[in-house]
């Protein structure tokens, strides 16, 4: 059982920054182009942990605890998400709030940090993500109650590792709907287009990666290697919901790592297909998903 | 009016200064507030010091619909009553000329450097700073709103595409935008002053550096003002090839402002096309004199490299080639409703407040006013065979984005045809020495739009006056004035529609 445990962290902890690599090759392959290396992302880390990092004076101590805390809570919130049947290192009833308000906690330090530079930039980056991430909280959290009646168990682990993970169990109108709802707070939550353009260079536009302007050096690749294992730990919820499981621990482990990368690809096919919303109409996109979840949780409950 | 307006010039025709109707200011200003009311545009307005310290106010009024060109000249003191407080499209030129000459245009209710200079003559400048004083770009007051959730944001002067340098200040309401002021100058070259006493060597590397991107438009305008001073005329083989370089050019830049606007809205697909597109069409100005932005093509007298018959198949093949894809690639940006929703009602210009502004080029047509150099006033290649004016009536960024779009379709017909017509003559004439005391005015079509370029010769024939007026310069407040209630979030989509130049304003 420890093993199973640990080999779950190890793959957060390894693969997670291959997520980014993939959305790129998918979107390069839609564009015509060969695109970076897959293992880009492993490189520009390792880049970043060997710089230094430069600090305007504007800042406070508040700024350089941003990414630390950042990184901390993520690898907190790693011990709490099982991988198809790996169990989750730590798991007990009501796990579900912990992991979601985690995250919350992440983005209350990412908020601070950035409104502790002063910039305007900064200052609406932040406001665009508090108002956001309000409006996906609740589309997450009752999705996941909905799986959480029908799964009978109210932490992760007992959710996604459960008999009940068998496609026998599927209520299929359930588990689409919340897959839905999941993979619109998924989009947001890692500001990827429709929600956010994390390629754009315009300051005026961003959202998440406006906070994070001022940020260099080690202190950045923390903030980009938090981003990569939030993208995979929301993505391995999002495998949970939707992937059956098929009885053979390492048959499933494989194949939630499988379904997490495609994921990715369908990612990449969403930004290489569409335009980034207007920001007044984000909240709308949100509210789409707050109602798929309550139409899958009436369904459970019904 | 009609009497003092009753001399009209032509686009590329000296004229002598005497010829110019002289009146006092008070008419002047009165004719040009009376001429833009029924219709005129400013094209130009300045004044000129001659060297026995008599200071002359010229003006160039356009008219789009009889296309007329007006020109008319009073003499000022220091000071004048303001033309803008009754014509708000003279605003940006009254603000240079008392920047340049410290001539104060009194009333004028923004009245602020633009290009933060010294003034070209020994007296204190109009704002009271002092001689030795360094003036640095946007120091200045700043329009500002007060309140208690209003925030200021200010954007610049390092451009996060690393383009040119310019300065925005935002006035914003939560994401709304109530005001934004944009101040330039930052790379003020003083261009128009280095060109007094020429030309030389010198100026034409000037004028093709201008505006890095309007190389062609610019050479030809001062090119064109070089010959009609000097009384010369080019063959036909070469005004060709300075139209198909004009229309390559525009090639070149709607199709890269596509696949930009295409980016903003992180709409892949069009974006990574256009990008290639844009770099193709450059390629073809290079397949004609070597360089991709056609420097050293345009030269006085004709053009600096021949279209042979090989090299006229080879560009004919890849225009076809391009036209297929960029139709593919475009066609995909009026399908996607997600595009259109980032595009449609956005930086909204009414066709009033367009012509209140003086706005000219793809946004003024956007508006769906019918203004195009090459059809209003056309010189050259554009007087044998004609452009139809591309124009769509909501001027919003849909608009200019699909302006740009008819206009790729027209200039790639246009320069296929010409080549097919292309005669036979000679590549390059000498071109004599200009005539003493004329005026030229000197107006072509460039991508953005129209560039005015007026040249004026003293008693020895050498140039004693240079102005350059680049659409920009007309375009940029239609810029501030668009996102007034937008989404600030939506500035670098109206700034990319617009998409115009830093240096080209700055001069």
């Amino acid at each position: 059982m420890h093993l199973e445990r640990i080999i779950n962290l190890l793959l957060v902890i390894v693969l997670s920054p291959l997520i980014f690599g993939i959305i790129n090759r998918t979107k390069a392959i839609f564009a015509g182009r060969t695109g970076q290396p897959l293992l880009q992302s492993y490189y520009d880390l390792w880049k970043l942990f060997n710089k230094g990092a430069v600090y305007s004076q504007t800042t406070s101590w508040v700024f350089r605890l941003g990414p630390i805390v950042g990184l901390a809570v993520v690898f907190a919130t790693a011990t709490l998400v099982p991988l198809g049947r790996l169990p989750a290192v730590i798991a007990f009833d009501g796990d579900i709030i912990l992991f979601a308000y985690l995250f919350g906690l992440m983005r209350f330090f990412t908020v601070i940090s950035a409104l502790d530079t002063g910039s305007a930039f900064e200052g609406m980056g932040a406001s665009r993500e508090v108002m956001f991430s309000a409006l996906a909280e609740p589309a997450f959290l009752i999705g996941l109650a909905a799986i959480s009646a029908q799964r009978h168990s109210l932490s992760l682990t007992g959710m996604f590792t459960g008999a009940d993970t068998a496609f026998g169990a599927y209520i299929l109108p359930v588990q689409l709907l919340v897959s839905f709802s999941i993979f619109i707070v998924f989009l947001a939550e890692n500001s990827r287009i429709p929600v956010d353009d994390p390629n754009t260079h315009l300051e005026l536009t961003m959202i998440h990666e406006v906070m994070v302007l001022d940020n260099s050096g080690p202190d950045f690749g923390f903030i980009t290697y938090s981003s990569a294992l939030k993208m995979w730990l929301l993505g391995a919820v999002l495998v949970g919901v939707l992937v059956p499981s098929n009885g053979n621990v390492w048959i499933d482990m494989s194949l939630s790592v499988v379904s997490i990368f495609v994921l990715a690809v369908l990612v990449g096919i969403v930004e290489s297909s569409m335009a980034r919303l207007k920001l007044l109409r984000v909240p709308q996109l949100l509210l789409i998903a707050n109602a798929l979840s309550i139409l899958a949780l009436i369904l459970v409950l019904r | 009016m009609q009497d003092i307006l009753s001399v009209s010039a032509y686009n590329g025709k000296a004229i002598d200064l005497q010829e110019i109707p002289q009146v006092s200011i008070t008419q002047f200003r009165t004719t040009i507030i009376d001429a833009v009311e029924s219709g005129c545009r400013i094209a130009s307005l300045f004044a000129m010091f001659s060297k026995a310290d008599k200071r002359q106010l010229y003006v160039v009024l356009a008219s789009d619909d009889e296309d007329k060109l007006y020109i008319l000249s009073a003499e000022v003191n220091d000071s004048y009553p303001s033309i803008t407080v009754d014509c708000p499209q003279a605003h940006l030129f009254e603000r240079e000329i008392a920047e340049q000459w410290a001539i104060k245009p009194v009333g004028h209710p923004w009245l602020k450097p633009v290009r933060f200079h010294q003034p070209y003559r020994d007296v204190p400048d109009i704002w009271g700073r002092g001689e030795n004083e360094e003036i640095l770009p946007s120091v200045m007051e700043f329009y500002h709103s007060d309140g208690e959730e209003i925030h200021e944001v200010a954007v610049g002067p390092v451009h996060a595409g690393i383009i040119e340098p310019g300065h925005f200040r935002f006035q914003c309401h939560g994401e709304d935008v109530l005001n934004l002021e944009i101040s330039l100058g930052f790379q003020h070259r003083g261009i128009e002053q280095s060109l007094i006493g020429g030309p030389n060597k010198k100026t034409l590397h000037y004028m093709e550096t201008l505006a890095g991107d309007t190389t062609v438009g610019h050479s030809t305008a001062y090119c064109q003002i070089l010959e009609s001073l000097a009384g010369c005329s080019i063959s036909h083989y070469a005004q060709t090839v300075r139209g198909i370089a004009l229309e390559l050019e525009r090639l070149a830049n709607h199709a890269g402002d596509l696949g930009a606007l295409a980016g903003d809205v992180g709409f892949l697909p069009t974006a990574s096309f256009c990008g290639r597109i844009r770099g193709d069409f450059l390629n073809m100005t290079a397949l004609i004199c070597g360089n991709r932005f056609g420097r050293g093509l345009i030269r006085p007298g004709g053009v600096g490299f021949e279209l042979n018959s090989e090299i006229s198949e080879q560009l004919c093949a890849r225009l076809r080639q391009e036209e297929k894809d960029l139709a593919v690639a475009v066609n995909l940006l009026w399908n996607t409703p997600s595009v259109m929703a980032r595009f449609e009602k956005t930086g909204t210009i009414s066709a009033e407040l367009c012509g209140q502004l003086g706005l000219v080029g793809v946004v003024a047509r956007a508006c769906g006013i019918e203004c195009d150099t090459r059809l209003n006033f056309p010189l050259g290649m554009f007087q044998f065979a004609h452009i139809p004016v591309s124009t769509w009536h909501t001027g919003d960024v849909f608009a200019r984005a699909y302006v740009r779009w008819l206009e790729i379709q027209k200039s790639i017909a246009f320069i296929l045809d010409q080549i097919k017509l292309c005669p036979q003559g000679k590549v390059k004439t000498d071109i004599a020495s200009m005539g003493p005391n004329k005026f030229c005015v000197s107006l072509v079509e460039g991508w953005r739009g129209e560039i005015c370029h007026i040249g004026i010769t003293d008693s020895d024939g050498v140039l004693c006056h240079y102005k350059i007026t680049d659409p920009s310069f007309h375009n940029w407040s239609g810029l501030a004035i668009a996102l007034r209630d937008e989404q600030i979030s939506d500035f670098p989509l109206c700034n990319k529609s617009f998409n115009l130049s830093y240096c080209g304003h700055d001069l």
